[in-house]
């Protein structure tokens, strides 16, 4: 087999292990803690004739890891059952807000992704001088906010200072597609300004650790102008790098994403997990907890993927 | 050496949050929960930062406030440190199975983000402030692992190190009074990081209405009360979220600083 191949194959192994033993410790880990899903539903009040009954009805009186298989089978399968507050399937529920989290996650990814490396190659440019020293100083600033601080900033700015923007997102289905990037055109902003600090920063180090190689030197010898070395030399052989840099904080963007659609009340999968955890709803909470943390696993692995397939000594083995 | 204007201005505005924070109640002009105003009253001489969504002087919140949010980051990152440095220095000296079984659990916790894990939990567990510190120091505790047993494993193949364990030593000894002085130096830095992330952490779940419950409030759940008047270009929601920002600058400026002598006290890269 293809070493590449063979690496690839392991780490997607590696991520489906550890995306089973993720959901063991979301519904085992969770089991294990005090508390009583019956009582949550009830209440105080409850009697212990009703509870006891509940818990017939849900299945309680079963052990924990015989319920884990027959939840895990049923995932696996689509079904992740109904919600405890209203019945409502979650599958559904969960369907048209996954796409409402994707639209906004998308569109900040494409927005920053360029952004950042541009900035990040300008500031390795210029390393030490002062547009190095500007967008360090600026991003340094961002990377101190948590996000919701972050919106209320833009927020603020945005629609009272210079009111350019509306201040709630709200998307349904049936809108036109420019209606609906106008909509989140604040949290986007919110978003890309979050994760472009991170990424920018690491693709900077990415390519001043590349800037300190030999071939560097003979291609700053030979007379290249200092962007011709950085784009020609330096960022080809900083491109594993870089991905996996870019990856990784798109995998922050799921955090980053939870916490900015509760800000603009955007009705997608971490406005949804967010009312739930308050509603103490476990069925909602572990399946939405289940699917961020898969989105997450997968883009490491996937980062993980691309900087084996961008390295020429696995690609080429003697 | 000569400690730059960043670090002095880092150490200044850390020490009088810290002030304020110990201090609280006698510096606060009202209590927490008197509506000692009218509702969203601009800065005045009787209000210097105005009222808040049901009229409570906004300046007295803020000293209460980064009172519980100090407290509770503070608390979770020396939960953090002493979970994670102890384990982490264990799995250095001890090796082999007790370092596989620790590191791998590790892995898992790390594999999904924190804010999803302490979503999950707090479901499950009635939101107290001792539920909290656990919760936030144990994720925490999980970096400072991985942190602190890379640097004892450097430190535990040192000759000393190994004079040690020789002579009879037992592990606490090796870990406590060997490796540990040894460690200090990054762990400091490390634990100004912690903190930080540990104030943006409570911050962040407070907003999110999991965090401090009222009528207690800290810096992020007087954002989450006072957002509504934003769109009335009421701008008491940006007092807190602009101190949350301010400690979370200061004590980056300061854990910098240690940072960068502690590297360039080893003889490290980049001077």
């Amino acid at each position: 087999m293809h070493p590449v191949l063979k690496l690839v194959v392991q780490r997607l192994a590696l991520g489906l292990v550890l995306l089973l033993a993720v959901s063991a410790v979301i519904f085992l880990g969770i089991e294990a803690l005090p508390g009583d899903t019956a009582q949550a539903i009830l209440g105080q009040a409850a009697t212990e004739v009703s509870l006891a009954n509940l818990r017939e009805k849900l299945g309680l009186n079963e052990p924990a890891l015989t319920r884990y298989f027959v939840w895990l089978w049923a995932a696996l399968h689509g079904d992740l059952g109904v919600a405890l507050t209203n019945g409502v399937d979650i599958a559904t529920a969960i369907g048209q807000r996954f796409g409402n989290t994707l639209f906004l996650a998308g569109c900040a990814a494409v927005i920053s992704v360029p952004l950042a490396i541009t900035l990040g190659l300008v500031a390795a440019r210029y390393n030490g001088r002062w547009p190095d020293k500007v967008i360090s100083g600026l991003t340094l600033t961002t990377i101190s906010l948590p996000e919701f601080v972050a919106a209320y900033f833009v927020i603020f700015l945005l629609t009272q200072v210079f009111p350019i923007f509306q201040p709630v997102a709200m998307v349904f289905p049936g809108m036109s597609f420019w209606a609906k990037l106008n909509a989140v055109a604040l949290p986007v902003i919110v978003l890309v300004m979050v994760v472009l600090a991170h990424m920018m920063r690491m693709t900077r180090a990415a390519i001043l650790n590349v800037m300190q190689s030999a071939y560097i030197e003979t291609a700053e010898l030979k007379g290249l102008t200092p962007m011709q070395v950085i784009w020609r030399h330096a960022f080809p052989n900083a491109i594993a790098p870089i991905v996996s840099v870019v990856i990784l904080n798109l995998a922050y963007l799921v955090v980053g994403v939870v916490v900015v659609e509760v800000v603009f009340g955007y009705n997608a999968l971490g406005q949804y997990l967010v009312d739930h955890v308050t509603k103490r709803d476990l069925p909602v909470v572990q399946a939405v907890g289940m699917i961020f943390a898969a989105v997450y696993i997968g883009l490491n692995i996937l980062a993980d993927v691309i900087s084996i397939g961008a390295n020429p000594r696995l690609r080429h083995p003697k | 050496m000569k400690m730059p204007f960043s670090a002095m201005l880092g150490i200044f505005l850390t020490s009088s949050f810290v002030f304020l924070a110990v201090f609280a109640q006698f510096l606060a002009p009202y209590s927490i929960t008197e509506a000692s105003g009218g509702v969203w009253e601009g800065p005045s001489a009787t209000h210097w930062l105005g009222t808040d969504t049901i009229g409570r002087d906004i300046f007295s919140r803020l000293i209460y406030g980064g009172q519980i949010t100090i407290f509770v980051a503070l608390a979770s990152s020396v939960l953090a440190f002493s979970v994670g440095s102890f384990f982490g220095f264990m799995a250095a000296v001890r090796g082999g199975w007790a370092d596989q079984i620790m590191s791998r659990i590790v892995d898992l916790m790390m594999a999904i983000p924190s804010l999803i894990v302490a979503l999950v939990i707090l479901s499950v567990l009635p939101l107290n402030l001792t539920v909290l510190i656990l919760v936030i120091g144990l994720l925490d505790s999980t970096r400072v692992f991985r942190l602190s047993r890379a640097v004892a494993m450097d430190i535990a193949v040192m000759d000393y190190v190994e004079a040690a364990k020789l002579r009879g030593e037992r592990q606490t000894w090796v870990i406590f009074r060997e490796i540990l002085p040894n460690a200090l130096s990054p762990l400091v830095a490390e634990f100004g990081l912690r903190f930080i992330f540990a104030v943006l952490f409570i911050s962040t779940l407070s907003f999110l209405g999991l965090g401090i419950q009222p009528p207690l409030a800290d810096w992020g759940g007087m954002v989450k009360e006072n957002k509504d008047g934003l769109v009335y270009g009421k701008s008491a929601a940006l007092m807190p979220a602009f101190a949350i920002a301010a400690l979370a600058i200061s004590v980056n400026l300061v854990a910098d600083w240690i940072l960068s002598r502690t590297t360039s006290l080893k003889g490290g890269r980049g001077g």
